[in-house]
């Protein structure tokens, strides 16, 4: 009878751990592997690899628009993916065109691409300028009307770029009109910018788009992979992970997704404690014990 | 790291350990950081649509003499009666005009992209199983695509109750949506943790060693 009492508690307390337990463990495995960095290997997918093949298969001179439609609240999923393509970029001298259409985004997009130029510089001794290799158009309010804008004229959203120097004044917008001078939009983004780029950026204009979304967004949008209205996806941290192996610079994404491991381990074993404790009392309630 | 960062990175790294307070339980560190964020938030957007908006599609062009720039203006400011009771039934009019531009831009290009381009990409793979060159796999993704949105939806006919062959269907249906959300939990749970994983690695790896050489 007491070895019944003891298992039955043992049970119900598995069933009714307090989630501080949880939220404790998940932070030493992440703290400890954080610390330890470990490495793991990290496996390329179809959609990830069709963006960077895309890029890849671009010329010198061509130009892409990369639309960074979050704010600091899922920098941790998307800026690795913004430092990525952007890489990329002005490796392969790709001409860039930048927005942030995201209310509290503008500021931290302009830190990161000024942080992208920087390592540019410290690579190569060349430092990417505002102008001639990438322009930065900032913010403007109600994005379905800014990306409808944008596909007649950029000058029509955008007269002048973030800093304030007027479009037609930048040797890159010389004969930049509109969706129709850029080869592809790549979306990265943690909001519903997402739909109006392929609802009125591919839908209205038919411009090329691949996105980069955070993993909860993540499978919302592989319907649009199959039709072929995206040509690619990277879906949260793992995408980022992905893209930063593939143009051969890990970085956080890729030592991240190593302690994801660690913290979807720990995640796994509190859900079969929850359960195993689930199953055993229903089972004694069903008994009647 | 200069001392400007290291303050900056100190406030920062203090405010995250607010947050994460919460966890415990709710006190006061957390409250704090919780309306600074707001504040801060809210203050971030108003200078922004202030520079972005206000300034130059208001003042440059009404100054710059284009006048008609004062019937959306007009047209905004009346926005603003809803704060008074009696006159809140001025603002239906600029939303009106609002409300039929945006449903007139939308609505074709929504059922488009979001309806008809999705019926036409699974009818269009599935038609695409009768040309020998589509690989297996690509033909098996096709037919658990197709069978997914039939029992689905089949899920969500009310008209009929869900017995026999109905409610078997239905089951499958259900099964695909269990699926479905069962992918969206874990990228859900990543995305949490990616996260975490980032405060974490600005704490070990950007703000300790910045507090201590």
């Amino acid at each position: 009878m007491a070895e019944n009492n003891s298992r039955k508690n043992i049970f119900e307390r598995m069933f009714a751990i307090d989630r501080r337990w949880v939220y404790g463990f998940l932070m030493l495995a992440v703290v400890l592997s954080v610390i330890a960095k470990p490495i793991i290997p990290i496996p390329i997918s179809r959609e990830a690899r069709s963006i960077y093949d895309f890029m890849n298969s671009l010329n010198s001179g061509d130009y892409i628009h990369l639309a960074m439609d979050y704010d600091p609240s899922t920098l941790a999923e998307l800026h690795p993916m913004t430092r990525a393509v952007l890489k990329q970029c002005f490796e392969k001298k790709i001409k860039v065109i930048i927005t942030a259409l995201h209310q509290n985004g503008p500021g931290m997009a302009a830190a990161a691409i000024d942080t992208a130029c920087q390592r540019h510089f410290e690579l190569t001794g060349y430092r990417p300028e505002s102008g001639k290799d990438w322009v930065f158009l900032g913010y403007k309010p109600y994005p379905i009307l800014i990306i409808l804008g944008m596909g007649q004229n950029y000058r029509i959203p955008f007269p002048n770029d973030y800093y304030n120097v007027p479009l037609d004044s930048l040797p890159m917008m010389n004969g930049i009109r509109n969706y129709q001078n850029v080869k592809a939009v790549i979306n990265i983004s943690a909001t519903s910018a997402t739909d109006w780029w392929i609802t009125y950026g591919n839908g209205r204009y038919q411009v090329p788009l691949a996105i980069g979304v955070t993993g909860v967004m993540a499978t919302d949008y592989y319907p649009y992979l199959q039709t072929g209205q995206i040509f690619g996806i990277l879906g949260g941290l793992q995408g980022a992970a992905e893209y930063e192996t593939l143009v051969g610079t890990p970085g956080k994404a890729v030592e991240g997704m190593s302690v994801q491991v660690v913290g979807h381990s720990i995640i796994i074993i509190f859900i079969i404690i929850g359960n195993i404790g689930y199953f055993a009392t229903r089972k004694k309630s069903k008994l009647g014990l | 790291m200069d001392f400007g960062t290291a303050i900056s990175n100190t406030v920062a790294a203090l405010l995250t350990l607010c947050i994460f307070s919460f966890l415990y339980k709710d006190n006061p560190f957390y409250k704090f950081a919780e309306h600074l964020v707001v504040g801060v938030s809210a203050g971030y957007w108003v200078s922004i649509l202030y520079i972005n908006v206000v300034i130059p599609n208001i003042w440059q062009k009404l100054t710059a003499g284009k006048w008609w720039y004062v019937i959306p203006t007009i047209l905004g400011v009346l926005m603003w009666t809803r704060i008074v009771k009696r006159w809140s039934w001025i603002s239906r009019y600029p939303l009106a005009f609002y409300l039929g531009i945006v449903t007139g831009v939308a609505i074709p290009l929504e059922m488009q992209t979001k309806v008809l381009e999705q019926i036409f990409g699974t009818v269009q793979s599935f038609a695409a199983l009768h040309n020998s060159s589509t690989d297996f796999w690509a033909g098996f993704n096709t037919v658990v695509v197709v069978i997914g949105i039939i029992t689905s939806l089949v899920y969500f006919f009310f008209s009929k109750e869900h017995k026999g062959a109905t409610g078997s269907v239905a089951k499958v249906g259900i099964w695909t949506l269990m699926i479905g959300f069962g992918a969206s939990f874990g990228y859900t749970v990543m995305a949490r943790i990616s996260l975490l994983i980032e405060r974490i690695q600005f704490l070990v790896n950007d703000w300790l060693p910045g507090l201590f050489g």
